[in-house]
Order: C-alpha cells, then structure tokens, then sequence
C-alpha cells in the first residue's frame, strides 16, 4: 500500500467496504435494488462525515454503524416497527427448547451432506434468509455483525451497548436457532422429494 | 473430567467461533466431539452457515 504513513481515509477505503455492506444488507432487506441504494447511501454520509470518523473504531465497524441506522429508517418508513435497543432478555427458554433436561437433543441433527453442494443449493440459502426473518432482533443484529461483517464480540458489544456474556448468549441462540430452522425448512420433504440417504 | 452434554457443548462450539477458549474447554470439547457425531455434525454445520453468510463467492442472487 503506497499510503502507508497517514491513517488517511478517502473513498478507495471506503469503498472497499461496499461488498461486505452490501451483503450485511441484503441479509436484512431482501429487495437487492433497495440494499444498493442504502449502502450507497451510507457511503455518501460516511464522506460527508470523514471529518468525524475518530480512528478509534475501525472503518467497517463505523460504516457498519451507520448502515444500521439507514436499515431501521427503511424498515420504519415501510411501517416496520424497529427498535434499535436491544431485548436481550428472553430467558434461557431458546437454548432449552433445542434440549431434553439431561443436556441430549429434543431433534438429533441431521445429515447435512456434501457442503459445496449445500451452499451452492438455492433451497438451502432460501431457508436460511427465511429463517434469519425468525430471530429476535437483537440476536439478528448480533448475529449478522458477527458473521457477515465480521466484527469481534469486543466490537459488537459496544456497537449495541450490551455485555460480553450477553453477547456470547445472543450469538449461541441466534446459532442454535439458525441452525434448527434451516434444517427443519430445508430438509423437510416439501412437495418435491430429493433423496437423502443418512450415512 | 465430567464428559460435556450435548447442551454445554453447544455453548462451547458457539463461543470458540467467537472467543478463543481455554485450553480445559477445548479439550472437554475435544473429547465430546470425538464420541458424539450429532455435535461433530452441529460444528461443521455452524461453519457452513458462517461460510453461507460471509463468503463472497456463496451468492444467493443469481436465480
């Protein structure tokens, strides 16, 4: 990188970041036209605001921030209730629905087969956009910092301003939850059959 | 060492994709997993969903 020496950030390094938005948004608004024009959107906000950009949290995290806010203007203006505090407080009950009283599961996992073919299966991505509309916000938010922009616990406990234990349990939940849901939607013989022979 | 349930060693998994864990819990983990083929399945599974959700060349837009 020839710009090594400042910490300068102009719109090549903004920019760069657009993929990894564009992705987080689209896991949240589905239409890809409307995803684009948010990120765009941010990206036009971030360099009228460079100014203010500290250092201290790192670009994604702060563009992150700032998509967020345009994600929950949209869903609001489309009449979506959204609150961007966080109900972290749901119990243990979603981690005990997935498990007997003794620790064994209520469901054995299934057999997930060959994983190039699964995430190139778009029944597969179906079921799993289908299922992200089915976690609670919070853990949604959370969970989507986490794994597609890849943000550490650190970063999202800040950015939602709740604990590192909480943090922890949100993901656990959003995982144990995901992971269920797309197998139930995606594996459960729907009309068409595919063949599915367990090991 | 107690042997982990399936329960705790879901946590466990869920937590070393996000923090690093003690060398105790990876080996508890470790022992499970070696046994147990319902949480070996859940931990590449967990995987492939973070794989689905972060991996450009996974694209859901093409239909």
């Amino acid at each position: 990188m020839e710009r090594s020496v400042e910490r300068t950030l102009d719109s090549t390094a903004l920019s760069r970041e657009r993929p990894v938005l564009l992705r987080f948004a689209l896991m949240q608004v589905r239409q890809k036209d409307v995803a684009e024009d948010l990120v765009q959107d941010t990206l036009v906000s971030a360099m009228s605001a460079i100014g203010s950009f500290s250092g201290r949290s790192s670009v994604r995290t702060w563009l992150t921030a700032i998509l967020r806010n345009k994600i929950a203007d949209h869903f609001r203006a489309a009449g979506r209730e959204v609150s961007l505090t966080m109900d972290t407080d749901e119990g243990d009950d979603e981690v005990d629905i997935h498990f007997a009283p003794d620790g064994r599961y209520v469901h054995a996992p299934q057999d997930w087969g060959d994983p190039e073919r699964t995430l190139t299966d778009k029944r597969f991505l179906e079921a799993l956009h289908a299922c992200m509309k089915t976690l609670p916000y919070a853990a949604a938010q959370a969970f989507l910092l986490r794994e597609v922009t890849g943000l550490t616990t650190d970063e999202i406990c800040k950015e939602l301003k709740i604990s590192s234990t909480n943090c922890f349990v949100l993901l656990h939940r959003a995982r144990l939850r995901l992971r269920a849901c797309v197998e139930a939607t995606w594996l459960q013989p729907s009309g068409a059959q595919r063949p599915r022979k367990a090991r | 060492m107690r042997m982990l349930s399936c329960k705790e060693a879901n946590q466990l998994m869920s937590e070393g994709m996000d923090r690093t864990v003690s060398t105790r819990e990876r080996f508890a983990l470790w022992m499970h997993l070696s046994l147990c083929r319902a949480c070996s399945r859940v931990k590449e599974q967990l995987a492939l969903l973070r794989r689905a959700l972060s991996d450009p060349t996974v694209d859901d837009e093409r239909s």
